[in-house]
C-alpha cells in the first residue's frame, strides 16, 4: 500500500463511521447555522453593517464548529482504545496524522459548503466566487492540521474537550485574521491579486503548521 | 558539584540585583526627561526589556521542548516549564506597563497596536500552556505534550506577527505614529543597561526555579523510598 492509500484508508474509515453514526457533521452544521443566527441577532446586523461583519462571522463560526468536530473525531479514537489499534497497524505515524487531518478537513469542508452559500442569502454578500472558496480551503487546511494535533492532546487531558479551544484558538490567529481579511477584500470586489499577501500568509501557515503537526503528532499519540 | 551550583545561583541573584538597581537608577536619574511625553516615557525602560525577556523565555521553552523530545531527559522539561512560567510573568508585565503608558500618551488603556496585540496573544498562549500542564497527571505525558505545544506555539508567532501587522497597516491608525520618538544617547544607554539587567534577572530566576523543581523531584523520590521502606517493615 502506498502512503497515499494508507492516508485515504484512515480518512475513509472516518467518513464511513460518520455516514453510519451521523453524530459529527450534523451537530457541526446545526451549531454553525445557530451561531450565525445568534451573531446576527446579538449584533443586530442589517444592510451595510451585515456585509462588513459577514467575513468575521463566517470564520469565527467555522472555527468554533471546527473545534466541535475535531474534538469528536479524536475522542472517537480515544474511546475504546481505537487509537491503539491504529498505532499497531503497520503504517507510519505521519500517515495516521494525515488520515485524521484529512477526515477533519472533509467534515469542515462540508460545513463550509453549506455555510458559504447561506451567507450569500442571509447577508447579501457575493460569497459564491472561486477566490472565496480558495481562501476558505487554504485556511481550513492549516486549521484542520493544527487542530488534529491539538485535539489529540486535548482528549488526553483531564479537562478533555474543554481544553481544545483554549489551546487551538490563540495558535490559529493567523488563519482567522488572514482568512477574514482576504474574504472581506474579495467580498468588497477586490481582485484576487489584491489580497495576495493574505493568501501568501495562509499558504505559509499551512506549510509550517502541517510540517510541525505531522512531526509532533507521533509524540502525542505514542504511549 | 552541589556547592558550585549554589554559588552560581547566588552570584546570578547578586548580579541581577545590582544590575536592576543600576537600571532603576539610570531610568530615573540618568535618562533625560522626554520632551513630549514627559516622565511617563520612562516606563519604556521596563516595558521593552520585559517584552524582550518574554520572547527570550518562550524561545528557551521551545528549544528545551525540542531537546526533551529528542533526548527524553526530564531536566529539559523542567527547564521548559520554568522558562514558560517566568516568561508569563514578564509578558504580563509588558502588557500592563504598555497599557499604563498608553493611557496618558495615546489617551486609552488599550488600542489594537500590533505589538500590544501580539503580546496579549503571547500571554494567552502561555496561559494555555500552563493549563495544558495542569490538566495532565502523568508526568512523562505532561512533559511530552508541553514540549510539542511549546514548539508549535513558538513557530506560529512570526505568522501571527505578520497577520497582526498587516491587519493594522491596512486600517492605518494615527496612534501608531507615536513611536517615532527621538532617542538620545543617554536614553539608548539606559535602555541597553535595562535590557542587560532584565536578561540577568531572567537568568537568575530561571536558575533558581530549575533548582527548586529539581529539589522537589528529589524530595518526591525520597518520600517514595520512605513509603517503600515503611511497607517492608
Amino acid at each position: 500500500m502506498s502512503f497515499l492509500s494508507k492516508v485515504w484508508a484512515i480518512a475513509a474509515k472516518d467518513v464511513a463511521a460518520e455516514l453510519r453514526t451521523r453524530e459529527l457533521v450534523g451537530a457541526m452544521l446545526v451549531f454553525a447555522v445557530l451561531a450565525t443566527l445568534i451573531f446576527s441577532l446579538a449584533l443586530d446586523l442589517r444592510g451595510a453593517m451585515a456585509q462588513a461583519a459577514a467575513p468575521g462571522i463566517l470564520w469565527t463560526t467555522i472555527a468554533f464548529a471546527g473545534t466541535l468536530g475535531l474534538n469528536r473525531s479524536l475522542a472517537r479514537e480515544h474511546r475504546g482504545g481505537a487509537i491503539e489499534g491504529l498505532l499497531l497497524a503497520p503504517v507510519d505515524r505521519s500517515a495516521i496524522f494525515f488520515g485524521k487531518a484529512l477526515g477533519n478537513l472533509i467534515f469542515m469542508a462540508i460545513v463550509e459548503v453549506v455555510l458559504v452559500p447561506l451567507f450569500a442569502i442571509l447577508f447579501e454578500v457575493p460569497t459564491l466566487q472561486p477566490g472565496v472558496w480558495a481562501v476558505m480551503g487554504l485556511g481550513t487546511v492549516g486549521y484542520a492540521a493544527i487542530g488534529t494535533l491539538l485535539a489529540g492532546m486535548a482528549v488526553n487531558t483531564r479537562a478533555r474537550e474543554v481544553m481544545l479551544p483554549v489551546l487551538l484558538l490563540p495558535l490559529a490567529m493567523p488563519v482567522l485574521i488572514g482568512g477574514v481579511r482576504a474574504v472581506s477584500g474579495l467580498l468588497a470586489g477586490s481582485p484576487f491579486d489584491a489580497v495576495g499577501h493574505w493568501v501568501g500568509l495562509l499558504v505559509a501557515y499551512d506549510g509550517i503548521v502541517v510540517a510541525v503537526s505531522m512531526l509532533g503528532f507521533g509524540y502525542v499519540v505514542e504511549e | 558539584m552541589k556547592n558550585r551550583r549554589e554559588i552560581v545561583g547566588l552570584a546570578l541573584v547578586l548580579a541581577a540585583g545590582v544590575a536592576m538597581l543600576t537600571a532603576l537608577g539610570m531610568a530615573f536619574l540618568y535618562a533625560p526627561r522626554e520632551a513630549t511625553m514627559g516622565d511617563v516615557q520612562r516606563i519604556f525602560y521596563f516595558h521593552v526589556p520585559s517584552a524582550w525577556v518574554g520572547f527570550l523565555a518562550f524561545f528557551v521553552t521551545c528549544l528545551a521542548g525540542v531537546a526533551y523530545l529528542t533526548q527524553g531527559r526530564r531536566r529539559w522539561d523542567i527547564l521548559a516549564s520554568s522558562s514558560a512560567t517566568i516568561g508569563l510573568a514578564f509578558i504580563s508585565m509588558t502588557v500592563i506597563t504598555g497599557a499604563l503608558w498608553a493611557r496618558p500618551v495615546w489617551g486609552t488603556y488599550w488600542t489594537w497596536e500590533p505589538r500590544l496585540t501580539i503580546s496579549a496573544m503571547q500571554l494567552l498562549i502561555y496561559v494555555a500552556y500552563g493549563m495544558l500542564r495542569g490538566s495532565i497527571d502523568h508526568a512523562e505525558r505532561r512533559a511530552r505534550f508541553a514540549a510539542v505545544y511549546g514548539i508549535v506555539a513558538f513557530v506560529t508567532v512570526p505568522l501571527s506577527w505578520f497577520a497582526i501587522r498587516w491587519w493594522r497597516s491596512i486600517h492605518p491608525d494615527i496612534l501608531v505614529g507615536g513611536d517615532g520618538m527621538g532617542i538620545t544617547p543617554r536614553m539608548g544607554q539606559t535602555l541597553l543597561v535595562s535590557l542587560a539587567a532584565f536578561t540577568l534577572l531572567y537568568a537568575a530566576l530561571l536558575w533558581q526555579r530549575v533548582r527548586l523543581k529539581e529539589t522537589r523531584d528529589r524530595l518526591d523520590g525520597l518520600h517514595e523510598r520512605i513509603d517503600r521502606l515503611d511497607r517492608y517493615r
